[in-house]
């Protein structure tokens, strides 16, 4: 059910609605419903990881060199990130810009 | 063939329940449901019926367990009446929206208030919509059959729906009756184990009830309501096979007397043997007068009701419930609206009658028929009536 789009026939529909795959989840594009995203000016980062345990959404991955970088198929420009970030690094920017 | 035993009604529901080799009852005991669930817990405790026997402490609960159970492909049972159902509502939806096969039987009594303990059809017309298929009892004998006929139905994979089986309260649920019993083994033949096509597993975890997006809300209601409509088809096959092997046919709509009926009395459940007795009587007088009984009230036997009104003037529809929404009894809007598609112009009168356990007499239905009769010929635009009520 949760698939990418969610856009698929009453008949594929497992039976009560029941989502037989465990975990997927992270297939839902929570990404649609942002309005702003965040981002994040490495040169302030003290790598801290509170945008990382914060999002509701999971989004931060952290990349190889210990920075949390924003994965936008799951951000939901919630704006929590920007909040606690301790060095104010974050920034929320229009979509489109 | 088993059998006839002297037993009060309520408690060969039990003894159903028992011969369906159930795995949890969830039950809250309310009146006149309660010795359905007393009996049960003496079966449980005595051990002849091995199923956990859980003592919630309300309906809400009740149902609540059940959802619960029958989600980890236990077959499940409850019962209830009136506020009790009430307050199962929330959860009936749920229980129908996953698709889980639980039978409850509703010993049906009236909505408070006033508070009544008594019998009327308030309840079952309260949550006629709740996506449950329903059936409604006429006496002790089809009560114990189509209880089973209910886990047969509901566990079908091509319909997996919970199911209520209604029987009026006291005026059936306490009285003794003779009834023919299934042994076990017959019920072995009709009944096979249950296999939930999909449940709750720590092996396999699945998600049940997960919220529904606008993208997906709409496809899931049309599902439910598919499936329902397609019940009906396995519901007549189940009745089928229950007469093939025990001798005792249903239909979804049963009808007395109709074969050349000019005036047909419609009406559910156990007020319609009362109907009966006064059919033979204006009958013998020279009446042609006849009964309509649907057994299956969900989903609604549109058709069957087509069939047996296609030849009536006068159709005299008996709500035992009022719906407070200014247009009279709710079986009449539904008969109303099926005729309307039919094409079908009978005389319809509403009489709404047996409110809370108000007594409905042999010479109530004679003059029930008098009245609509009269009311036909002179032409009086029909307005729904509360029978015998004081002025
Ligand atoms: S804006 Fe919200 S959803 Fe997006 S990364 Fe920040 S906390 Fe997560
Ligand atoms: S909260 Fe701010 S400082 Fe901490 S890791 Fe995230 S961006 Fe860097």
């Amino acid at each position: 059910m949760a698939k990418e789009t969610g856009i698929i026939s009453w008949k594929e529909l497992p039976l009560g609605c029941a989502i037989l795959e465990p975990g997927n989840a992270s297939e839902l594009r929570t990404g649609d419903w942002r309005s702003q995203h965040p981002v994040t000016d490495f040169d302030k980062c003290i790598q801290c990881g509170n945008c990382y345990i914060y999002c509701p959404d999971m989004a931060y991955v952290q990349n190889e060199e210990g920075f949390y970088e924003v994965d936008l198929y799951h951000c939901k420009g919630c704006g929590i990130c920007v909040r606690e970030c301790p060095k104010n690094a974050i920034k929320m920017v229009e979509e489109g810009h | 063939m088993g059998k006839r035993v002297g037993i009060e009604v309520s408690l060969a529901v039990s003894h159903a329940v028992m011969l369906a080799d159930v795995d949890v009852i969830a039950a809250y005991p309310i009146t006149p449901q309660t010795h359905i669930v007393e009996h049960l817990s003496e079966l449980v405790a005595d051990g002849l019926l091995d199923a956990e026997f859980i003592p919630v402490e309300s309906e809400h609960s009740a149902m609540s367990t059940s959802v619960g159970a029958s989600a980890a492909g236990a077959r499940t049972f409850t019962a209830t009446s009136s506020q009790g159902l009430a307050l199962m509502v929330e959860i009936m939806y749920i229980a129908s929206s996953l698709r889980l096969p639980i039978v409850m039987a509703v010993a049906n009594r009236a909505l408070s208030g006033p508070i009544s303990i008594w019998n009327d059809h308030g309840d079952m017309m309260l949550s006629r919509d709740t996506g449950w298929i329903q059936t409604v009892a006429e006496n002790g004998q089809e009560v114990f059959d189509l209880v089973l006929h209910a886990y047969r139905v509901a566990e079908d994979p091509r319909v997996m729906l919970p199911m209520i089986v209604n029987l009026d309260g006291f005026t059936l649920s306490h009285m003794i009756e003779p009834i023919e019993f299934l042994s076990q083994e017959e019920v072995n033949k009709y009944l096979r184990p249950y296999r939930a096509p999909i449940r709750m597993d720590p092996e396999n975890p699945i998600t049940m009830g997960p919220v529904g997006m606008p993208e997906v809300y709409t496809e899931a209601k049309k599902a439910q309501d598919e499936a329902l409509k397609n019940s009906k088809k396995v519901i007549i096959e189940a009745w089928k096979e229950f007469g093939d092997l025990f001798g005792r046919y249903y239909s979804p709509v049963e009808t007395y007397r109709m074969e050349d009926a000019e005036t047909a009395i419609l009406i559910l459940g156990s007020l319609a043997e009362t109907a009966m007795t006064a059919v033979d009587k204006m009958r013998d007088k020279g009446k042609k007068v006849g009964i309509i009984r649907p057994r299956l009230f969900r989903p609604f036997p549109a058709d069957e009701i087509v069939e047996a009104v296609k030849n009536v003037k006068n159709l005299a529809v008996i709500d035992r419930a009022v719906a407070l929404n200014g247009m009279g009894g709710p079986l009449s809007f539904e008969i109303r609206s099926v005729l309307y598609d039919a094409n079908l112009h009978p005389y319809l009168k509403n009489y709404i009658a047996g409110l809370g356990g108000r007594d409905v007499t042999v010479d109530d239905f004679s003059d029930i028929v008098s009245d609509i009769e009269s009311c036909a010929q002179k032409g009086v635009k029909p307005e729904y009536t509360i029978v015998n009520v004081r002025e």
